[in-house]
């Protein structure tokens, strides 16, 4: 089942066209990633689902709602972390998530066991009396994920959840992001950063100019933008390069001395390593997925030579 | 289109949030003391030249609220001094402050409706000047009655409610005007020295235009017609209606002295078989000003409903 599908979704401010002719479908428990440069529509697209911003023209369908219908059903089921997540600073963490379960509607008994719940699975349980004023970027962040998980939700929608976080910080809230997926919550995020879409998302949309460019697994994508969904690095015999590339399925082979950098559209390993053996040594032998980064930086170099 | 779904849901969850910030906040600490202190002044004074005159006068409290002394103004003068600042200061960061925050998107992916939101502010300023109001109101009775030593009656105390309700109403309009000007300018700054402009304009440059209007007006009357002098003269009075300041010191005029029977020209034919100086009925007085206080909320409604749609059309992020 679609939790979230749109069609033919479109903004414009004025003359700036900021998401245009978005066709999109999110599954059921799927982790969906959008991408894209600075100012490629992926906020605007994410508030236009939550019924924020009204679509210029297009429809979206979340859980089977139409968010500019029915905002406050939709609201109720669905989680949002904005990309500046901000709290009352002069408020505790305890009090600010106590008004957002008045603003949910929660019985009052209901709403504390919530909130010690939510507190203690990010971690801010020991400091749930202090101002929000003197928290770091990364306990805000984890706040407001705290916030999201108030709702029970059953979609969470993530604008760049890791900004600004340092490097274990942003590995430790990718954990708990795939903590909710584990419980069946479907989730959307926007993020710059792709080596870690790469590690959360099932799925990818690459936003370039306010179109969704791409859409698929990495895999999927990598096999589209790169030719090739595999990357297989050899170290072997110098000299074997056209015989590599005469291997059915061989994309592009890049070699440097005795090390070459194979993209093929299947896991050609076993042929790869007969042919080394057969016209030398093989020192070595490795699958890596191909990169999101290197699909990214590839897409657009070649967009900026078609421009 | 048609929304679903009520668009109060949230309001209370709103306004308790806010009214509470306003009671526990330091702005409303500052303002309480200024009030206080200009208060006591008030009717320090107010006690002092009423001593004199004890028993009688019937309407004493009212007085007590009204006496002036050189220097210093009566209590009613201090408050409609404060009052719209108080208002102002509690609403001009309502919602640029939101944003400031980075709490709007937050708060608005809640399942509530825009309206809830800006409605509970307005709620809770208001809630917060009612208490603020009350609570120095009782506070002037209970140094009355410890200085004078008599209590007060019946219709002065609806009078004296009816006097909080008008000044609650005019608390209304500036507020709402804080609230438009939080809605329209992103900076709290900008939007706070605007509304403190709206004030002084009112408070100062409408009253000697108004003036300068009604010279004008008379110059154009028939000198030798008195009919169409007095056209000219309640057409000026009309332009000096557009303000808040006139219809709320009108409405302050007749509820809190019940000797004055128009808030307008009289004719001395009108006057044939009044007793001068007799006071009028609580109702007739409130009759009287029925039109200046429907006026009062009409412009509040108008300016709320201006902010209100301003809101809607904002997008949510800064
Ligand atoms: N209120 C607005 N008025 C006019 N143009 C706007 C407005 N909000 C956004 N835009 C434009 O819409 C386009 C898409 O912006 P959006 O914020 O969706 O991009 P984004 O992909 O989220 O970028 P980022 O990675 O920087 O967050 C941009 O060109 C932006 O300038
Ligand atoms: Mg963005």
């Amino acid at each position: 089942m679609a939790v979230i599908e749109t069609h033919g979704l479109t903004k414009r401010y004025g003359r700036v066209v900021a998401v245009e002719d978005l066709n999109l479908e999110v599954k059921e428990g799927e982790v969906f990633g959008l991408l894209g440069p600075n100012g490629s529509g992926k906020t605007t697209t994410i508030l236009m689902l939550l019924g924020l911003t009204e679509p210029t023209r297009g429809e979206a369908r979340v859980l089977g709602l139409d968010p500019m219908r029915e905002p406050l059903k939709v609201k109720s089921q669905v989680g949002y972390l904005p990309d500046q997540v901000g709290f009352y600073g002069e408020l505790t963490a305890w009090e600010n998530l106590r008004y957002t379960t008045r603003l949910l509607g929660l019985p009052e008994a209901e709403a504390r066991a919530r909130i010690e719940e939510v507190l203690k699975r990010m971690g801010l349980w020991e400091v749930r009396d202090r101002k929000v004023s003197a928290f770091s970027r990364g306990m805000r962040q984890r706040l407001g994920l705290a916030e999201v998980l108030l709702k029970r939700p059953k979609v969470a929608i993530l604008d760049e959840p890791t900004l600004g976080l340092d490097p274990e910080a942003a590995r430790e809230f990718l954990e708990l992001i795939k903590g909710l997926r584990a419980e069946g919550i479907t989730i959307l995020l926007s993020s710059h950063l792709l080596h870690q879409v790469q590690e959360v998302c099932d799925r990818v949309g690459l936003f370039h100019k306010g179109h969704l460019a791409l859409l698929g697994t990495v895999e999927e994508l990598a096999q589209r933008v790169l030719g090739g969904g595999y990357e297989i690095l050899v170290e072997a015999s110098p000299g074997l390069e056209e015989a590599f590339r005469r291997l059915e399925g061989v994309a592009r082979v890049a070699a440097e001395g005795g090390r070459y950098r194979i993209l093929s559209s299947r896991d050609l390993r076993p042929e790869l390593a007969r042919i080394a053996v057969e016209q030398g040594e093989l020192l070595s032998l490795s699958l890596r997925r191909p990169s999101l980064d290197e699909v990214y930086a590839h897409y657009f170099k070649e967009v900026a030579h078609a421009a | 289109m048609r929304r679903e779904g009520s668009p109060w849901t949230g309001l209370w969850a709103v306004f308790f949030k806010e009214m509470a910030d306003h009671l526990t906040g330091l702005r409303m600490r500052i303002l309480e003391g200024l009030i206080l202190l200009s208060a006591l002044a008030a009717v320090y004074t107010g006690t002092q030249t009423l001593r004199q005159t004890v028993g009688e006068d019937p309407y004493l409290y009212l007085r007590l609220l009204t006496t002036a002394q050189d220097p210093l103004p009566s209590f009613v003068g201090f408050l409609s001094f404060f009052v719209p600042l108080a208002a102002i200061a509690l609403a001009f960061d309502a919602v640029n402050g939101e944003y400031a925050r980075g709490t709007l998107s937050r708060i608005l992916s809640q399942p509530i409706y825009r309206d809830a939101l800006l409605f509970g502010k307005f709620l809770a300023g208001l809630g917060t000047l009612a208490v603020l109001l009350t609570a120095l109101f009782l506070l002037v009775v209970g140094l009355g009655l410890f200085t004078l030593g008599v209590p007060p009656g019946g219709e002065e105390m609806a009078r004296a409610f009816l006097f909080l309700l008008a000044t609650l109403a005019y608390a209304g309009f500036w507020l709402a005007l804080g609230l438009l000007f939080s809605v329209l300018f992103r900076q709290p700054a900008t939007a706070a020295l605007a509304a403190i402009g709206v004030w002084l304009f009112f408070a100062v440059f409408f009253p000697i235009l108004t003036d300068l209007a009604a010279n004008a007006l008379l110059l154009q009357a028939d000198p030798l017609d008195p009919e169409s002098q007095l056209r000219q003269a309640s057409l000026a009075l009309w332009i000096s209606r557009l303000s808040p300041n006139t219809l709320y010191a009108e409405t302050l005029t007749a509820v809190l002295n019940p000797a004055v029977r128009s808030l307008g020209p009289i004719l001395i034919t009108q006057l044939e078989g009044a007793v001068l100086g007799t006071p009028l009925p609580l109702s007739q007085s409130l009759l009287l000003i029925w039109p200046q206080l429907t006026g009062l909320m009409a412009l509040v409604i108008l300016l709320f409903t201006l902010a209100y749609v301003a809101f809607q059309r904002q997008e949510v992020r800064a």
